[in-house]
């Protein structure tokens, strides 16, 4: 016979200011095997869970309903205290009176009713639930981190420092990321390669970081503490190991004009390439698409040239299989392109380009060597009129948030331009200033004070070119919303920062969620930054949500934190809620008729078959085994089984029709 | 194609030619219009500044007697008529209660089942459509497209081409043998009906519009709007003595450069009704069409 304990809690006022918690716990003591019911401030807190402790010992309770908030928020709080008591965790239920009912219900009776109809259905469920034990899976003590960035190199070297176990896969040629791309960082005005490039080297040379550069995570499986990645490594070219980095190769390429994706388009280079002077490895790879030889099968210069015969235009792409325990995904951001901005030209003018193309004109590995040259005729800009929000906050556009960065970037491009360019006019327009930082808004006070960048508070309607110079339309809207109309000689978007191509894609291979602008979406948004809803992924930087290189850089760590405490035990304890297939005696053996409906629709890919043999190997039947190791409880394989040989633990089918049968 | 028809005021009046033109083309692509019985003034730009209800309730009444001829799509040659046509079907969409008081004003039955089209739209359907449809004498000039505020905006409501940089007619312009140019001030306002209020502000937007046209090697302005052309053809000289400087650059409407490709006579289309000559551009049509613009 059960004898269960109903709780119910008030949240403070989030459920007693609707529902009447006495009464509810009134009624509830009147359902069959309900033996003990009280209502109680706040059920969570210490003398809350006493009361349930207590109340275990002293009736003997055989099962525990907690009514309070979403299983989600504090369901292993009442587990734990259950277990406390003596009593098995997955012997308490949780009814969710508070997002359920007392949140999106008026106050009133028919809410109190609906509140303890709730508590009846749970207590119903309670009645069958069983004693189950943990599963205990063993933890692959090798990380994965996904982007070779800011963020993916701070995740590596902390998790390699601590002595853990890395393998860090970058889809490009190098690693750095953005930030290798940048001229100087605020608000230091520090050079970016010469804090970056370090960290670079150092991963490289790391005794626990396997790099993978040119590689992307072709697919995943399994669970936390034991993915199986599949990585494909790219084809380079050029064999790795042979290479010594001399750059003959590059120098005789007779394909010098592809734009180059390091310098943001405003430069170029060769077919055979690496990204940039500093990088890391400093081996090249052949763009196949633009190289001669692939495209015509005539060439090969590079591997006639090469001292170290280190070419190999034979070479195909690799698939390597890593068991890993965790992931950090740091796979950062991309720009939006001048060519998103119909009102600006739709990329028509080559002197109206990106933030990211001004950080390469501004910087010393650029292609101007550090000078502020325009694009289209190299003068150096008298004029240069910067946009902040180029797309950002502005819902016409699809892109309503706010992309973080700019401001701060805008200040500094104002500021290295007035810097570099004594006599230059620099024009800012902006819709707010958002400096929120350490010695952020001290920064942008300098830019304008000190160094003369002229901001203007209002948005620019039209870009258009008139006489060989762009001119900028838009209006002052702190004073009076006069028009204003600039003659610029380059102009300078901060574009909105997105979510990278592939993104999507990622998250899917990944099972993590992410937004409708394809950011991947974190745990809890204050109380979990750095976890995803999939366990044992993490997440690092950018490819969660525009960030500046300080936060990137914390969140990397945290991530690397959240990693080390997962690889600081060695076994791992998961929910025992999994399907299993009905097994009995001889003759029937299961019910099981072996369709294997179910192995077609698990999305675990945990359904295995077993053959039942007689004592002497005949085999008997085949039927569908679940490997506990894999499965996540979906109860997918449940609802298909068209004799009812699967049952979820925590959810068969008995508890559910019960509860239904609660409201009858 | 069979389309209902709403003239609108400016194309009784100064717009004339713009009505005569568009039937002109119509008769030539098989495009048979059906002007809506008893129409009224769709309130342009006064009744919206004066009283919301009386807004909405003008076009809602030819949107109700356009229901009760039974096509199901409207034609409204003039960009401010279109655009208070299509926002008014919109608003009372949105909007129930003041779709029924309007009801009540009108007394009519009102089912918001009409489709509002702009010229645009519809001529390169029936282009489209129009088999036999020939381009005798290809409009072989460099045009520059005057889209104005009002076709393309707010997009939200017209839902048609791009608010910022639409290619509509410049497509519908290559399909008559033109050549349109790239320039700046495609969605620019002329001024509109400042026009008589404040005609120097209206003359200041008007000539930076044809500066750039003209600057750009543009031939022709063409545009889809009475008050756009207006502005731009009609107040020339106020045009020309802010700006200290000539301009000769003719403006025209859509349909009459479309007529002209399809070989109707410059009278046909209305071409003499305008201030500034359009006498070079006819070069390609009949000879008796060259004539007739002479004063």
């Amino acid at each position: 016979m059960s004898r269960i304990g109903v709780f119910v809690c008030h949240c403070g006022e989030n459920i007693a200011a609707t529902v009447d918690c006495a009464r509810v716990a009134e009624i509830s003591s009147s359902i069959p095997g309900v033996v003990h019911s009280v209502d109680y401030k706040y059920m969570c807190s210490d003398p809350g869970q006493n009361l349930i402790k207590q109340a275990i010992q002293e009736k003997k309770l055989t099962g525990v309903v907690v009514a309070a908030c979403s299983p989600r928020m504090h369901e292993p709080t009442f587990r734990r205290a259950c277990a406390e008591a003596g009593l098995n965790g997955f012997l308490c239920e949780m009814a969710n009176i508070r997002e359920h009912c007392s949140w999106v219900h008026e106050k009133g009776e028919e809410t109190t009713r609906k509140a303890a109809d709730l508590v009846r259905i749970l207590v119903e469920k309670v009645k069958r639930n069983r004693a189950l034990r943990p599963i205990q899976v063993p933890v692959t003590k090798t990380a994965l981190v996904l982007g070779g960035g800011i963020a993916g190199i701070q995740a590596s070297l902390d998790i390699a420092n601590a002595g853990q176990k890395v393998i860090l896969v970058e889809r490009g040629p190098s690693i750095g990321g953005h930030m290798a791309q940048l001229s100087e960082t605020f608000p230091t005005l520090d050079c970016s390669q010469c804090i970056l490039t370090p960290r670079m080297v150092e991963v490289a040379q790391h005794p626990n970081i396997t790099l993978l550069t040119y590689s992307e995570l072709e697919s995943l499986d399994g669970f936390i503490g034991n993915f199986k990645a599949r990585i494909r490594k790219k084809a380079r070219k050029v064999d790795e190991k042979l290479c010594t980095g001399c750059a003959i190769c590059m120098q005789k390429c007779p394909q010098k004009k592809i734009p180059s994706e390091f310098n943001a388009g405003i430069g170029t280079r060769t077919a055979i390439y690496v990204p940039f002077p500093q990088a890391v490895p400093n081996k090249p790879v052949i763009d196949t698409e633009n190289c001669r030889y692939f495209k015509t099968g005539k060439c090969g210069i590079c591997q006639k040239l090469c001292p170290a015969q280190a070419v190999r235009f034979d070479q195909e792409d690799e698939i390597i299989e890593v068991d890993v325990g965790a992931i950090v995904c740091a796979t950062g951001f991309d720009v939006v392109n001048t060519d998103f901005f119909p009102e600006y030209g739709y990329g028509l003018y080559p002197d109206v380009i990106t933030g990211l193309q001004f950080e390469r004109l501004a910087s010393a590995s650029g292609p101007t060597l550090g000078e502020i040259r325009r694009p289209s005729d190299g003068k150096v800009p008298e004029t240069v009129v910067f946009l902040a929000c180029a797309g950002s906050r502005d819902r016409a556009k699809g892109i309503e948030y706010c992309s973080k960065i700019c401001c701060m970037y805008t200040a500094k491009h104002a500021m290295l331009y007035r810097h570099k360019v004594h006599t230059g006019k620099a024009y800012v327009f902006y819709m707010d200033i958002r400096a929120g930082g350490k010695m952020y808004d001290e920064f942008v006070r300098r830019a304008i004070e000190e160094d003369g960048a002229l901001y203007i508070r209002g948005r620019v309607s039209t870009i258009y070119e008139r006489d060989g110079k762009l001119i900028v339309k838009g209006a002052d809207t702190l004073l009076g919303g006069e028009p204003i109309e600039i003659k610029a000689d380059m102009v300078v978007l901060a574009t909105a920062a997105v979510a990278n191509p592939g993104a999507e894609e990622l998250a899917q291979k990944l099972h993590v969620s992410y937004d409708a602008h394809n950011f991947f979406a974190e745990a809890h948004p204050k109380l979990r930054p750095v976890e995803t809803n999939t366990a044992g992924i993490y997440l690092a930087g950018a490819c969660q949500a525009p960030k500046d290189i300080p936060e990137s850089v914390a969140q990397a760590s945290g991530a690397a934190s959240k990693v080390c405490g997962l690889f600081s035990q060695d076994q791992l304890s998961r929910e025992p809620l999994i399907a299993s297939v009905h097994r009995t005696a001889p003759p029937l053996y299961s019910i099981c008729t072996g369709c294997f409906l179910c192995e077609s629709v698990c999305p675990y890919r945990a359904i295995e078959r077993e053959t039942i043999t007689t004592r002497d190997g005949k085999p008997i039947k085949t039927v569908a085994r679940v490997n506990p190791g894999l499965c996540q409880g979906c109860g997918t394989c449940v609802a298909v089984c068209r004799v009812k040989a699967i049952d979820l633990d925590g959810y068969s089918n008995s508890q559910l029709y019960a509860e239904v049968r609660a409201l009858a | 194609m069979r389309i209902a028809y709403f003239p609108g005021c400016s194309l009784t009046g100064s717009a004339r030619e713009f009505d005569e033109s568009l039937r002109a083309v119509a008769r030539r692509i098989g495009l048979n219009l059906v002007e809506v019985p008893d129409w009224n003034c769709c309130g342009a730009s006064s009744a919206h500044a004066l009283d919301h209800v009386l807004s909405a309730a003008l076009p809602a009444r030819i949107l109700a007697l356009t229901e009760r001829t039974g096509v199901g799509d409207l034609l409204v040659p003039c960009s401010a008529c279109y655009n208070r046509l299509i926002s008014t079907v919109h608003e009372l969409k949105e909007n129930p209660t003041l779709r029924a008081e309007v009801r009540r004003l009108l007394g009519m039955e009102l089912h918001l089942t009409v489709r509002v089209r702009n010229v645009l739209e519809v001529l390169k359907e029936a282009l489209e459509e129009s088999n036999s449809t020939k381009i005798v004498a290809p409009f072989s000039h460099k045009v520059a497209c005057y889209y104005g505020c009002l076709l393309v905006r707010p997009h939200k409501v017209v839902g048609f081409d791009r608010p910022e940089n639409p290619q509509s007619m410049d497509e519908l312009m290559r399909t008559v043998g033109a050549e349109p140019i790239h320039w700046a001030f495609k969605v620019e306002c002329c001024g509109a009906g400042m026009t008589l209020a404040r005609t120097e502000l209206v003359a200041r937007l008007c000539s930076r519009i044809l500066d750039d046209a003209q600057a750009r090697g543009a031939d022709v302005v063409i545009t889809a709007c009475p008050m756009c052309h207006a502005n731009l053809d009609m107040r020339r000289s106020d045009i020309e003595a802010v700006a200290g400087r000539r301009f000769s650059i003719p403006v025209m409407y859509v349909t009459q450069a479309v007529g002209l490709a399809l070989g109707a006579t410059a009278r046909e289309l209305g071409l003499d009704r305008h201030m500034v000559d359009c006498q070079l551009l006819t070069a390609g049509a009949s000879k008796a069409s060259t004539a007739i613009s002479q004063p």
